[in-house]
């Protein structure tokens, strides 16, 4: 089933083009990676399919529900709000700067999402709250504030988060850019679990040799558009593209 | 001044503590929230509510307070007497009784409120464009609406970071309700000033300085728990 499709995308801020005619399709329970230099346009393609930016053009469809359709005119237009809510709630996405709420401990930051949207009643949500944390090996600091903890705790706090809201996916915005090499680990060991039990998940990253690990499906996004995508094995491999080859060179010369 | 004497003007003051506090807190009730509503609507999008609020904003502070309340009190019988004035505000100031005894607290609290509510405005609005963008997205990709992500995720994060500005409007507040009696609001500094009178002593001054000095230790000190009650995040 697909969970995500995603036709003939295009987004511009004003004159210039950051996505152009971008087109893809996800399948439930596989991880896509996005890989490609500064400036390409894959964090935009995150922001356009969870409504953070306004797509200009193309058409998406979300768990089967069409999220921006062209219309008899041919011209691009979103679904209605209550539409775009349900939506929205199908996907969950952890920021490159985990943007957890400083002032909410992080019990709250887990469940304030369950409580205010999912109308679930408090004892309910933090129970499911506190399960997440085990899951993220966090239990011992749901009463800790964001301020507290390292940059790889706060982000598995915001894979809890995202994860409370019961989504059928999950995209992360180059989930370890903002954190010490050697917290990296810790998140894309998560990732990985989450990969074993079957969640639907599109990742923005630098890290190539776990995009390399863990993903079905690389896309390889350049000036805006996808130029190469594959399988880990075709990408990495001797019949990638010219292009492809000469920008992993130099994550290997690392 | 006699130790008998200083006393008793000690007991005159305190009794007109009162009129002053009354300014000082009906002030804070209502330009705190007419500030928080001040700020939003300068940050609104559609710009000629946003340059309106503006002008208002510069008009406010570019002015005395002092001024403010003069006008604040003589507008009303002014514009009785003139004629030709538009229907509804004809209606409107009728409706005002200038004898009665309230009219003057009244205007003294519109010109105070107005006044204090521009000044909040600035530091609430400086408070809000400090909350980093992504905890707005962060509200919407939880699907958050826009009153849960402002009530539950900005606005506690602006308070805290308004809170020692505020104080220190608050602070001088206390020290600008004096000016309410430049139209004869009966407050300490215009008790005082009669005392010095009655008595040809600067003492009563003294006083009517200690009671305003003693008010702001205790904002201060209040303040600062409140700054240290919110220090439980960074």
């Amino acid at each position: 089933m697909a969970m995500l499709e995603v036709k003939n995308l295009s987004k511009s801020f004003g004159s210039t083009e950051v996505l152009k005619d971008i087109s893809f399709t996800v399948e439930k329970g596989e991880v896509w990676a996005i890989i490609g230099p500064s400036g390409s346009g894959k964090s935009t393609l995150l922001r356009c399919i969870n409504q953070l930016e306004k797509a200009s053009g193309g058409e998406i469809k979300v768990c089967g529900k069409d999220m921006l359709i062209k219309n008899e005119k041919g011209k691009t237009v979103y679904a209605p709000p209550s539409v775009l809510r349900d939506i929205r709630l199908n996907i969950g996405l952890v920021f490159q700067n985990f943007n957890l709420f400083p002032h909410m401990n992080v019990l709250r930051n887990i469940t304030e999402a369950p409580v205010r949207v999912l109308k679930k009643n408090r004892s309910e949500a933090e129970k499911t709250a506190m399960e997440l944390l085990g899951k993220m090996g966090l239990s011992d600091k749901a009463k800790a504030y964001p301020c507290e903890l390292s940059g790889g705790q706060q982000q598995r706090v915001s894979i809890a988060r995202a994860l409370a809201l019961n989504p059928e996916m999950l995209f992360f915005d180059e989930p370890t850019s903002a954190l010490d090499p050697e917290l990296t680990g810790e998140i894309l060991k998560v990732i990985k679990e989450l990969a074993a039990e079957g969640m639907t998940m599109v990742i923005v990253t630098h890290e190539m040799g776990f995009a390399r690990d863990v993903a079905d499906h690389i896309l390889f996004m350049e000036g805006g558009v996808i130029a190469d995508e594959g399988t880990p094995e075709k990408l990495f491999g001797e019949n990638a593209s010219e292009r492809t080859k000469q920008f992993l060179q130099r994550f290997k010369n690392n | 001044m006699s130790a008998e004497e200083i006393r008793k003007v000690f007991m005159i003051l305190l009794k007109y503590l009162v009129p002053t506090l009354k300014v000082f807190g009906f002030t804070l009730l209502y330009s705190i929230p007419l500030g928080m509503i001040v700020a939003l609507l300068k940050m609104c999008r559609v710009k000629l509510i946003s340059w309106i609020t503006n002008i208002y904003i510069l008009i406010m502070r570019g002015t005395p307070l002092m001024l403010q309340i003069i006008v604040a009190y003589y507008a009303v019988p002014m514009l009785k007497q003139s004629e030709n004035l538009p229907g509804f505000l004809n209606n409107m100031l009728s409706a005002v009784n200038i004898q009665d005894e309230s009219f003057m607290f009244n205007a003294v609290i519109v010109a105070f409120t107005l006044n204090y509510a521009a000044y909040f405005a600035e530091i609430f609005r400086g408070g809000i464009e400090s909350i980093p963008k992504g905890q707005y997205e962060a509200a919407a990709s939880l699907s958050m609406n826009k009153l849960q992500t402002f009530f539950h995720v900005i606005l506690p994060q602006v308070v805290k970071r308004v809170v020692p500005a505020s104080a220190n409007e608050i602070i001088t507040l206390v020290k600008d309700t004096s000016l309410a009696n430049v139209v004869a609001y009966a407050e300490i500094t215009m008790k005082a000033k009669q005392q010095m009178q009655n008595y040809s002593s600067l003492i009563p001054l003294f006083i009517a300085g200690l009671f305003y000095f003693v008010l702001a230790m205790i904002l201060t000190v209040i303040s600062a728990s409140v700054e240290k009650k919110l220090n439980y995040y960074k």
